[in-house]
């Protein structure tokens, strides 16, 4: 089953994104994402197996402050009461973004070519993946440190990151919106049996995994994605339901600083073209701070945040004490299942039932917002 | 035929090579990749050690001397024979002016090992991890094709190396360690600046007068050319003698009286000081002992020679080489395939494994960072690491030969003094050992 999005229609050339695909069907739906990218047109929803994700739909419609509402009414709309414990009714993927990367699929691997800074970015990245999962095993194999690892990598791109950690022995799962970048990475990757059957690539988005799984990876990677997504908040609550209690999430993104904007935006983009112009948008970088609450409100305790800086002339990355420009950021999902506010308060010492408390009017209002 | 999907591919014939693949296969974060060594000669098995010495030696440093024995070739070569020397005595023929490097701490300053023996132990440490190192004997690469930069749709972003008998091989990285005249250096299309010294060096085994402790090396610059003997054994030594073509045709050819007679002259004939830079030595000498008198190495002369061994002269040319660039995308190019350095200063074979002892390092970082082997940012690493090392000493090497070809007062006086002064101080001799034995 696949199900095509419906599209604006009044102009704008708002792209449909979230695009389900079953394996099998692959070149059909390749053939549909394609048009739907660039065409205007609409498309007949041809509605199956899953009903609540139309409603989805229809929210993603209603939250994004982009779209027109004119094609609304043409939407076969099933109600469903949904049983989950989170709302995954929003989607995270901002199609403005799609279009800007979708430009420069083909450039990826181009170890000298706009995307360098990503790929000397591994230098960093990859080490801090590697030894924050590896403080969490007893022994390893020599030469393959991530053997028997799941690893999700939303927003992998062309799998500059996915590859590496494939090589060190874990079974990725690479995703990503933009379907020209999976079709790179598939490329890629086919080139090295090893690779081609620890990695498995997929472009969807990161609710359509939610849906299919929870609690399946042992870890979360979501680098240089987040300063991307429409809506943090669900993003990271999906993050979290799809980790294994006890997994880690690994970020790395921009901070919202006047030094970001000077450098990162200013700078890199527009003066040194170091980043390809309109990559990013200020207002969607994310500081540390609100990074940490979100991911503590959720249930995902902070292990550890450190800065990394780039030298534009040399080309390398160097970790640094200084977080105001780009930074990264280790989670774990608290070992228990349920909604990490009661446990707080039963589990933990008299110091931190005061914290609790305090959580669970957080929580308590949190809730009362929505 | 096949494709044989390979992680690493060595193209070489010697010593390099052999301890490349060995070193490799040693370090724990290259535990799932397959190596595979072509060489381009037989197998060389010895079932017993022959008792004639081989004429050809090297001078192996400790620092190499780790790196054989951290894979485990260090304890076959003990198992055969080496011999360990403690002190090197270098001197001119045209003064008095001497160098003596010492350990004191009583160290070996570096280990004098037959290039058979040490092919022989590197072969059979390669049979003890055949599992992962392949190797093709009788195999030579006759064409290579080289990935593009960057990915381009359809077409292999691996090095593919077809062999004589029609086979292709595709490898994440080529190492090319197939010596000066490097085949795949010449395919890749890599600059190499060379020229040729107009001398070839004049090889021999030689059997010493009388018995002695034997465990210093000798090294005299003549004006044709520097000659050297090398400790083999009590009664062994090992000669190069590096000199015009000529000359050397000459010494190869000439019975061996008077071979032997050429030689012990070389050594001890002052045929060459003249009035004036002995005055001008001795002047420095009494101004060295005023202001440091502690002990002064007075010049001693090494042991003399009785024979040859029959068969056992032979002579080869020299010259010096270096690569522009020691790396391409998923090639790397170590030991005499990037740099040809003249045999005065021993350091040949110890700048090649100082290249496999940096290139693993490197490799093993990256494959610890799950980097594809071949990638350049990695090898850049490698090269700028070992360009640094080698071009300094290939320039020291060639600036000594260029210095001591000369019997030119002006120069000859100028090197003198030198000597002595560098002699006199000891913390910049104990730098240039440290240098030396890396």
């Amino acid at each position: 089953m696949w199900g095509g999005s419906k599209l604006s229609c009044s102009g704008n050339r708002f792209l449909g994104v979230v695009i389900s695909r079953y394996r099998g069907t692959q070149t059909e739906c390749t053939r549909l994402i394609t048009s739907a990218v660039y065409s205007e047109n609409q498309f007949s929803w041809t509605p199956q197996t899953k009903p609540w994700v139309f409603s989805e739909y229809r929210i993603m419609w209603f939250k994004s402050y982009r779209m027109t509402f004119a094609c609304l009414n043409r939407i076969k709309i099933y109600r469903y009461p949904w049983t989950r414990l989170y709302s995954t009714s929003r989607t995270t993927v901002d199609s403005s973004e799609v279009k800007t990367f979708l430009a420069l699929a083909h450039r990826w691997w181009d170890e000298q070519g706009i995307y360098a800074p990503l790929h000397s970015m591994n230098d960093l990245r990859v080490p801090f993946i590697r030894d924050n999962l590896l403080k969490t095993v007893a022994d390893h194999q020599p030469g393959k440190p991530l053997s028997g690892m799941k690893i999700l990598d939303v927003g992998c791109g062309g799998g500059l990151l996915t590859e590496p950690l494939g090589r060190l022995g874990a079974s990725v799962t690479g995703i990503d919106p933009v379907d020209e970048n999976i079709k790179t990475a598939q490329h890629h990757k086919s080139f090295d049996p090893i690779l081609d059957k620890r990695i498995e690539y997929r472009a969807c988005s990161l609710e359509e995994i939610v849906e299919e799984t929870t609690e399946a990876f042992d870890a979360v990677v979501a680098s240089e994605v987040v300063e991307h997504v429409i809506d943090l908040e669900t993003f990271i609550q999906c993050c979290c339901q799809v980790l294994k209690p006890g997994g880690s999430l690994f970020i790395t993104t921009i901070n919202k600083t006047q030094l970001s904007y000077a450098l990162g935006i200013v700078f890199a983009e527009q003066i040194a073209g170091i980043v390809p112009k309109g990559t990013h948008t200020w207002e969607k970088f994310v500081s540390p701070e609100k990074l940490e609450s979100i991911l503590e409100s959720n249930g995902l305790s902070v292990q550890s945040v450190a800065g990394m800086l780039y030298n534009p002339f040399s080309g390398y990355w160097h970790w640094s004490e200084n977080t105001s420009l780009n930074y990264a950021a280790h989670a774990v999902k608290s070992g228990v299942q349920d909604h990490p506010v009661p446990d707080e308060f039963v589990f933990k010492g008299e110091t931190e039932e005061l914290r609790g408390q305090d959580s669970t009017n957080a929580g308590a209002q949190e809730e009362l917002k929505k | 035929r096949g494709m044989m999907g390979q992680k690493a591919v060595l193209g070489g014939v010697w010593l390099p090579s052999t301890s490349s693949a060995k070193q490799q296969r040693h370090d724990t974060h290259f535990c799932d990749k397959k190596i595979l060594l072509l060489e381009a000669g037989p197998k060389k098995v010895w079932e017993k050690l022959p008792e004639t010495y081989s004429n050809r030696v090297s001078s192996i440093s400790p620092g190499s001397a780790t790196l054989l024995s951290s894979f485990g070739a260090w304890d076959h070569i003990c198992n055969m024979r080496y011999r360990a020397f403690r002190r090197m005595q270098v001197w001119d023929a045209c003064s008095e002016a001497l160098i003596m490097f010492d350990k004191d701490n009583l160290d070996d300053m570096g280990y004098i090992v037959e290039n058979d023996v040490i092919m022989c132990a590197l072969t059979k440490q390669l049979e003890a991890v055949s599992d992962r190192v392949t190797v093709l004997y009788r195999s030579k690469a006759v064409g290579y094709t080289w990935p593009y930069p960057f990915p381009m749709t359809d077409s292999s972003p691996w090095v593919h190396i077809t062999l004589g008998d029609g086979s292709t091989l595709q490898t994440k990285l080529l190492i090319g360690a197939d010596g000066h005249n490097s085949g795949v250096r010449q395919a890749a299309g890599i600059q190499n600046v060379s020229w040729n010294y107009d001398q070839s060096a004049v090889v021999a085994t030689l059997h010493l007068s009388e018995a002695t402790e034997n465990n210093v090396a000798w090294q005299r610059f003549l004006p044709s050319g520097p000659i050297a003997l090398l400790p083999l054994s009590d009664t062994l030594s090992s000669l190069v003698w590096s000199t015009s073509h000529e000359h050397a045709a000459e010494l190869v050819s000439m019975d061996e009286e008077k071979f032997v007679d050429a030689i012990n002259s070389a050594f001890w004939s002052d045929a060459n000081h003249t009035d004036f830079i002995d005055s001008a030595g001795a002047m420095l000498q009494y101004a060295v002992a005023f202001l440091k008198p502690t002990k002064v190495s007075a010049r001693q002369l090494p042991p003399s020679v009785a024979r040859v061994d029959a068969r056992s002269r032979m002579s080869f040319p020299l010259g010096l080489g270096h690569a522009a660039e020691y790396v391409r995308p998923r090639l790397a190019l170590i030991g005499d395939a990037a740099h040809r350095v003249h045999p005065l200063a021993g350091q040949g074979v110890n700048m090649g494994f100082g290249d496999i002892s940096s290139l693993v390092h490197h490799l093993s970082a990256a494959a610890f960072n799950g980097k594809d082997l071949g990638s350049m940012s990695h090898l850049t690493g490698y090269e700028t690491d070992r360009q640094r090392h080698n071009t300094a000493l290939l320039a020291a090497t060639d600036l000594l030969k260029r210095l001591y070809s000369t019997s030119a007062t002006p120069l000859v006086l100028l090197r003198t003094w030198g000597l002595q002064a560098t002699n006199a101080v000891s913390p910049l001799k104990e730098q240039i050992m440290a240098f030396a034995s890396k």
